[in-house]
């Protein structure tokens, strides 16, 4: 999970483990991009990475735009998410929903639309992201990460 | 419904029902005893395009029971409907519906709240406070930053409200409005246009100025007030015009806005 508020990035983590599961999953919190190098070694495979965009906030969306830079073009494979919180609070919106879009579409990953803020909503989002995980993962025959993405994507548009 | 031939009717009603809400125990000043007078009236120089309809003026006067009668009366009150350049709403209206998106207050809350309820218990209307988003703020001061006047007195001030702390913080950042409007004319690219990455461009260039110089990164935070030698406008509603010249400009926007809270 990469993004600016961290406060909201450990309560959607939590709400991702609380979920019944049969696989082992490892969350990893991070405010940009790139992850220190040091690391590398340690790292286990990323399967999937959600970008945290605040709509109250546009230094969370420059931060993302800046953290775009360092991401490996094969995530942009079905790998990529971003995730827009606070959309519930159309009054204090400081960017443009438009200007997500268009950055979803740029870097051809859907974009999922939420209100973090709201237990229900979370728990919701945090299904949907498990779900997603698993498939980006691998483990659901059948559905390929890049063609659940395109899924996502067109069905998105209508 | 609404007709402009009533509005002398109107405004007796709007007393009478204001005189009862006193009587009831509302709406009323402290240390304020007179009699409220109503007046109801069209403002035909108060419109954008042809379409626009006129404005609705209306004015809650005093003239205080002991001062002779031919005193000035005292303005207490000013409510104004008006739609400046509504076009896209009054488009799709039928013929003879009455539609006045914007409503422009002046004078105490209580007054506004007791002249409001009669509208929507009489008319088919609501009214709401316009609210006005960080990203519309930041629309509204790099166009009035651009706006070209003789002497500008006032600087550029754009008031930010930090979330998620203990105690409230507001940053007040202000810059001399020939540096201002300086920065702006170098992005403009054609007179009389703006465009979102204009505006953009204006909004990071003012925010890693200040990032350079405090380490803080303004577009964290809630973008509430802004205030140029135009106008000014807080997120509530609280719009000061201050200069006549572009009134027209700033009413256009505004009525922009309403119609987006309505649609």
């Amino acid at each position: 999970l990469v993004g600016s508020d961290e406060e909201l990035q450990q309560k959607l983590a939590e709400a991702i483990l609380q979920e019944k599961r049969d696989f082992k999953i490892s969350i990893h919190i991070a405010t940009s991009l790139p992850l220190p190098s040091e690391r590398d070694h340690l790292r286990p495979r990323i399967d999937l990475i959600v970008f945290m965009i605040d709509i109250k906030s546009k230094y969370s969306l420059k931060n993302v735009e800046a953290s775009l830079a360092h991401v490996d073009a094969t995530f942009f494979l079905g790998k990529v998410y971003f995730l827009v919180t606070g959309v519930g609070r159309v009054n204090c919106c400081s960017i443009e929903t438009n200007a997500v879009c268009k950055l979803g579409e740029a870097y051809c990953s859907p974009v999922l639309f939420c209100e973090l803020e709201l237990e229900g909503v979370r728990v919701a989002t945090a299904q949907r992201l498990l779900r997603m995980l698993q498939i980006c993962a691998g483990l659901v025959p059948g559905f390929s990460a890049l063609s659940f993405s395109l899924l996502m994507r067109n069905s998105a548009d209508d | 419904r609404f007709s402009r031939a009533a509005l002398r009717d109107y405004a007796r009603l709007l007393g009478a029902f204001i005189a009862a809400e006193r009587q009831k125990g509302l709406a009323v000043e402290v240390g304020v005893e007179l009699d409220i007078k109503v007046a109801l009236s069209s403002l035909p120089e108060l419109q954008g395009s042809e379409q626009d309809q006129p404005a609705v003026l209306v004015q809650l006067s005093s003239r205080s029971r002991a001062s002779p009668k031919n005193s000035e009366d005292k303005i207490l009150w000013s409510g104004c409907f008006c739609c400046v350049y509504g076009d896209d709403l009054s488009e799709n209206m039928p013929e003879d519906f009455t539609c006045l998106p914007l409503f422009l207050a002046n004078g105490a809350e209580s007054y506004m709240s007791v002249v409001g309820n009669w509208f929507q218990k009489t008319f088919d209307c609501i009214f709401r406070r316009l609210a006005i988003s960080p990203f519309s703020l930041t629309w509204m001061v790099a166009m009035w930053t651009g706006c070209k006047v003789d002497k500008a007195t006032s600087a550029v001030e754009l008031v930010f409200s930090v979330p998620r702390l203990p105690q409230p913080l507001d940053i007040s950042y202000a810059i001399h409005p020939e540096d201002a409007k300086a920065l702006w004319d170098t992005i403009q690219k054609t007179p009389g246009e703006i465009t979102q990455e204009e505006v953009d461009v204006f909004m990071d260039c003012l925010y890693s100025h200040f990032h350079r110089h405090f380490k803080i990164h303004l577009s964290a935070t809630k973008l509430v007030k802004v205030s140029t030698a135009i106008a000014s406008a807080h997120c509530d509603g609280i719009v000061k015009m201050l200069h006549s010249q572009y009134l027209s400009g700033v009413l256009m926007l505004l009525t922009e806005l309403a119609i987006s809270q309505i649609q």
